[in-house]
């Protein structure tokens, strides 16, 4: 059973933003990580990049494959979370927590509620499956 | 539909996922591949393995079979109680599947063969069984249940009976093999470390897996089941080879017995042949000293621009570094280059195994 945190948006290749004032933190929902299996490598943006919505923000390698993650809206990557160098699997083990992936100051905060909500994203993994 | 093997529904519920495995649904993991990975390095693993298929020669020309079919020689094994691990081969010298066999007692052995091969190993066998007093029986009901780690027998002897615990104590060195009651119990494995393959009727395998789940024994997935053989470096069939392939260009000319010579197994002239005319290509092991993912299918080049291909690859938990198997054409090359995801990374070339019993055998340049 996929966990979906009602308060956050949602992108269909699975990326969770949260709300925090004007900045959006970014990481892999519960149904990707499930997917990708356990994580051995995180390659996490530079501070200050520029993204534009969809590009490719970070990489992740798992056992099975690698896999690219995107930016859900533009913006500027204002911090990335370090303890993902060492310690990968903080991502299968707490995705929503302690294996969020990058924050972000957005060009335009309205973009957020703009994307999936909860539902829409359950009903998106379910079409897919 | 797929088949499931007897111990389906002890997979299911210890919320295995399920992934399709040739004909079979199997368990890839049971919630963390690399967490079970390092259980088997550290203490103790089991893996259902019943997906391969047992197949009994047996009869007055049973050693005389075995020994044209095989490129390894079954006489090596001299008295039952003993197995090794050889490739069949097709005239062309092309691998057709490596297998175990097991000498179980005068005039009997049985073969272990790969899921992915067995009905084309049984076809094999069957069309060259005519000129041999022999019969072949391939075994439907069986469980095999692989225990492998450090810890492997000191649980297995914690919850044998009395009749197995006595039979174990036979079990002396790696390949060999007893057998208590109608179980057959080998040292054997696929992941480098000390443990056994319990072969038994498929009745009794809740029972046991149970039994070993309650003694604290981790259940593990074919995930771990290739990452730890990789880090063994032991080939895995259509990876690593196939029947277009011979063993000398598979890292596997160790498994060629070509004495005593008047020996005409399958495959030998064709051998013979490539040997006079030079090996063009060899398997090595690969090493990425940086962060990053060696994989299957990834383009290697020598220094002289000459391509080579990763077999099998993946992340070795015990180095926590990449490791690889990759084809390569012959050269002195110590440091190649591989392409990963549109970049170029360096590997370093070295020989496997990677990890045997828990070490780490080479070097590998780790930042």
């Amino acid at each position: 059973m996929n966990n979906i945190p009602t308060d956050l948006r949602y992108t269909a290749s699975h990326e969770w933003a949260r709300r925090e004032g004007d900045e959006l933190i970014i990481g892999i929902t519960d149904h990707a990580q499930s997917l990708l299996g356990d994580l051995v490598f995180v390659e996490l943006p530079e501070i200050d990049g520029q993204l534009n919505r969809n590009d490719d923000a970070v990489v992740v390698e798992s056992v099975k494959a690698a896999s690219d993650v995107y930016a859900p809206v533009a913006g500027t990557v204002i911090e990335v979370n370090h303890a993902l160098t060492d310690s990968p699997q903080l991502v299968n083990q707490d995705c929503y927590g302690s294996g969020w992936l990058f924050k972000l100051r957005p060009d335009d905060i309205a973009e957020w509620d703009q994307l999936l909500d909860d539902d829409s994203y359950r009903q998106q993994i379910e079409t897919d499956a | 539909m797929k088949r499931h093997t007897a111990l389906y529904q002890q997979h299911v519920k210890q919320h295995a996922k399920m992934v399709d495995f040739h004909d079979w649904q199997m368990p890839l993991h049971y919630g963390s591949q690399l967490h079970e990975h390092q259980a088997v390095r550290q203490r103790v693993g089991m893996f259902d393995v019943s997906h391969m298929l047992a197949i009994d020669v047996i009869g007055t020309q049973a050693t005389a079979f075995l020994q044209r079919l095989l490129a390894n020689d079954v006489a090596k094994l001299k008295q039952a109680g003993r197995s090794l691990y050889s490739c069949m081969l097709n005239p062309q010298g092309g691998i057709i599947d490596d297998l175990l066999v097991y000498f179980l007692a005068d005039d009997y052995y049985r073969l272990v063969v790969n899921a992915s091969r067995a009905a084309i190993d049984l076809a094999w066998l069957q069309q060259n069984a005519d000129a041999y007093a022999i019969e072949l029986t391939a075994i439907d009901d069986l469980a095999i249940i692989a225990l492998q780690g450090p810890q492997a027998l000191a649980t297995f002897k914690q919850i044998a009976n009395p009749q197995q615990q006595l039979a174990v104590t036979a079990l002396t060195t790696s390949f060999s093999v007893c057998r208590s009651d109608n179980w057959v119990i080998a040292r054997t494995g696929y992941t480098g470390e000390d443990g056994f393959e319990i072969m038994l009727p498929a009745i009794d395998a809740v029972n046991l897996w149970q039994t070993l789940s309650n003694a604290g024994v981790q259940a593990c997935g074919l995930g771990a089941r290739d990452s730890l053989r990789l880090e063994a470096g032991m080939a895995l069939y259509d990876n690593d080879m196939d029947d277009s392939i011979s063993p000398l260009e598979s890292g596997l000319a160790w498994t060629v017995a070509w004495q005593p010579s008047q020996r005409q197994f399958i495959g030998r002239q064709a051998l013979e042949k490539q040997q006079q005319q030079g090996l063009k290509q060899q398997l090595v092991g690969l090493v990425l000293n940086q962060r990053g993912v060696l994989r299957a299918q990834q383009t290697v080049i020598l220094n002289d621009q000459r391509h080579g291909v990763i077999t099998s690859g993946g992340f070795s938990p015990s180095m926590q570094q990449s490791i690889a198997l990759a084809r390569l054409p012959i050269s002195n090359d110590t440091h190649v280059n591989v392409i990963i995801r549109n970049k170029t990374l360096a590997a370093k070339i070295v020989k496997p195994p990677f990890i045997r019993h828990g070490k780490i055998m080479i070097d590998g340049e780790k930042n």
